[in-house]
């Protein structure tokens, strides 16, 4: 088996990738399933069932998409630079927690105007998403500190932030004067007014949309904007692949690693006020710690080829299986069969790359003919 | 009798008791941090190294479970451990050497299938392995009767077979890297496989050999939790041990023998929450700070490191993430 480097990578294989990838996946998956002593047939049925076809499943997929289309672009905002950004997870939390203290707030002032607690919750969940990635960024920018571990490190002391807050302290976040939340620790509920509004497509069976979905697409929209139509975004592609001749043409590396850690912490904690604004309405530090929204959100963006634009409809396929994952868990269906399907996913979409830049070859050395290889596909 | 008594209270003085926690606990982190040194040193970087921890905690546990009343059963169950976590390096080992996929995606997938989410939390539910406590577990081994010596008893002397072997291979990796053919070639495949090629070395072959020896080592490492910690199985209970051990290879210059001291500087900052709380110290201040620490300290330590030596690259194989193309050289 020989590779041979693409001069031209067609079209048609950016879209085949993911597709393949998917189906690919689902093969291996079948491979694992039997392994354990599993009916893989059965269980994709009611996986497929659960995430897209039963009552009310596009509407339940659409709550967990949501998320991860958000820290999908989050991860796609900085890896299109190399810039590997792990922290969507933590970053995801503190949008959470600024969201939530803004919303909470608000309420106690007495401001009873939802559009100024949807603006307010999101400005303040990006600032908080950007802030934290910020010190990855500083530490990379001036210390050349790896981001990977920094920024991943964060996470665990975010998780831990989360569960001082709910847990361990009576914060502001906390419930302490209804009857549940003297009994457990639980978060403070938002008020009415600063949760997020929902719309109903009666035309398409009475799918619920929250409004963090479209201001997901729009925010991806822009991104495509930004990242393939002007000259921050080439300037961006020009220092991932080769960060000499970025240096060399004099772009500021320094300034570009600030900006763009930022920006991608911004979408993250973005993501994390909608998912307060639109579903959960408190800080629930075991769920927001159990659902790896951030981790997912790196499947997405490598599914998606960190293409904005792809990043929504993969998002919303992996909601489904997020989705089904929630539905079904049970004895047949056990907790963790979800990751290792997005394992499998990535690897697939990573043996898949490998299709768009190379064309493999079987057989020996081409230019002697050899057996197998008809002469006329010899690339000149 | 007060000399004994005396070095009862002195095993017993917190220093001795965090600095003993500190080898129990930083022991999964040696070797894993061997483990990734090893595969670096031949130019693959694996960031699955959580991952790998993880599938080698639930199958050493499961190892020992299945096994249970049979004498060897805890050194089956280290090499079941090894296996599991062989078997998810090569994954990594195929996508990125055979198939040259970016490294650091590659490991990030290998920790999202294999990790606390994934393989490991699919098998541990599956096999039904939770909730149990391990049928053996490893325990101190006074090997030579020094165990109740004043300091150096409990946290030399008082060690388990995990420990010992951790010795063991600290110096055996030590040794292969810098004394041996096979450890020098190993080192030129990192540095320059180009060059390592021209002479007749197999890049491939080296590189597989040594993604999978850091993925067996990974397994151990992350049987240490699940057969002496914990010592049970418990989803993600490795708590990003893996991490710190990636952190920990830049820390040592990837150098084996200062992976061991880092090792044991984050063996104690792990162990400290829990020593604080058996003692009842320091209540007023959040656990959590005290939770935090081996992540915060990990990330200082990075940048305390990164700063001054990184300019000089000193120690990383200049091929590090390099996926080697005979046909572009």
């Amino acid at each position: 088996m020989r590779f041979e480097r693409r001069l031209e990578q067609p079209r048609w294989l950016l879209a085949a990738v993911p597709a393949g990838s998917i189906a690919a996946a689902f093969v291996l998956m079948a491979f694992v399933l039997l392994a354990t002593g599993h009916n893989p047939g059965a269980t994709f049925r009611r996986l497929l069932d659960s995430a897209f076809v039963a009552d009310g499943a596009l509407t339940s997929t659409l709550v967990f998409a949501t998320p991860i289309v958000f820290t999908g672009l989050a991860a796609a905002a900085a890896f299109r630079m190399q810039l590997y950004n792990i922290g969507g997870e933590g970053q995801f939390y503190w949008g959470a927690i600024a969201a939530v203290g803004v919303a909470l707030y608000l309420g106690d002032q007495g401001v009873d105007s939802t559009p100024v607690s949807i603006l307010a919750m999101s400005v303040a969940g990006a600032l908080a998403g950007a802030a934290w990635a910020a010190i990855p960024a500083v530490l990379r920018a001036f210390a050349r500190t790896n981001e990977i571990i920094s920024s991943l490190m964060l996470n665990y002391v975010a998780g831990l932030v989360l569960t001082y807050l709910i847990i361990d302290s009576h914060s502001y976040w906390r419930d302490t004067e209804t009857f549940e939340g003297q009994t457990f620790p639980l978060g403070k509920t938002i008020p009415e007014e600063a949760k997020w509004p929902m719309a109903t497509l009666d035309a398409a069976g009475g799918i619920v949309v929250p409004l963090g979905f479209g201001i997901a697409i729009a925010l991806a929209a822009v991104m495509w904007v930004v990242y393939w139509r002007t000259r921050f975004g080439f300037e961006l592609q020009v220092i991932g692949d080769s960060p000499r001749t970025a240096r060399f043409a004099g772009m500021r590396l320094r300034r570009k690693i600030l900006v763009v850690m930022c920006i991608s912490g911004a979408i993250a904690g973005l993501g994390g006020a909608s998912f307060e604004g639109d579903f959960a309405y408190q800080i629930d530090p075991t769920g927001l710690q159990s659902s790896y929204y951030g981790y997912t959100g790196i499947v997405v963006a490598a599914l998606a080829l960190y293409n904005p634009l792809s990043i929504v409809p993969v998002g919303f396929l992996l909601g489904g299986l997020q989705n089904a994952g929630f539905t079904l868990q049970g004895a047949d269906f056990p907790a963790g069969l979800v990751g290792v399907m997005y394992g499998l996913i990535l690897f697939c979409a990573l043996g898949g790359e490998v299709l768009v830049r190379y064309r493999i070859r079987f057989g020996r050395d081409v230019r002697r003919g050899a057996p197998g290889v008809p002469a006329t596909e010899v690339t000149p | 009798m007060t000399s004994q008594l005396l070095a009862a209270g002195i095993n017993d003085s917190f220093l001795v008791v965090i600095l003993a926690s500190a080898v129990l606990y930083g022991t999964p982190l040696l070797f894993a941090a061997l483990g990734e040194l090893l595969a670096e040193r031949s130019g693959v970087l694996n960031l699955g190294v959580e991952g790998m921890m993880l599938v080698g905690a639930v199958m050493g546990f499961w190892a020992v479970q299945r096994l249970e009343g049979t004498g060897i059963s805890l050194a089956a169950a280290v090499a079941v451990a090894a296996l599991a976590g062989a078997a998810m390096a090569l994954i990594h080992a195929f996508l990125v050497i055979t198939l040259r996929a970016n490294q650091i995606v590659s490991g990030l997938a290998l920790t999202i299938f294999a990790g606390t989410a994934g393989l490991s939390s699919y098998l541990g539910n599956d096999l039904d392995l939770s909730g149990a406590p391990a049928s053996h577990a490893f325990a101190g081994l006074d090997v030579v009767g020094l165990g109740d010596v004043p300091v150096l008893g409990p946290i030399v002397f008082d060690q388990s077979a995990l420990v010992y072997g951790s010795w063991a291979c600290v110096v055996a990796v030590g040794l292969y890297l810098a004394r041996t053919r096979p450890g020098l070639n190993v080192r030129a495949v990192g540095e320059s496989p180009a060059a390592a090629d021209a002479m007749g070395i197999d890049v491939t072959a080296y590189r597989y050999a040594h993604t999978l020896a850091g993925g067996a080592l990974a397994g151990v490492g992350g049987a240490c939790f699940s057969l002496q910690i914990t010592p049970q199985w418990v989803g993600g209970l490795t708590g990003g041990a893996g991490w710190i051990a990636v952190a920990l290879v830049i820390f040592a210059f990837w150098r084996a023998d200062l992976c061991l001291l880092g090792a044991y500087l984050f063996g104690a900052f792990s162990a400290l929450p829990l020593t604080l709380q058996a003692r009842g110290w320091l209540t007023d201040i959040p656990s959590e700070v005290f939770q935090s620490l081996p992540y915060v300290m990990t990330v200082v330590v990075l940048v305390a490191v990164s700063s001054g030596a990184a300019k000089r690259r000193l120690g990383a194989p200049a091929a590090l993430g390099i996926p080697y193309v005979r046909e572009e050289r």
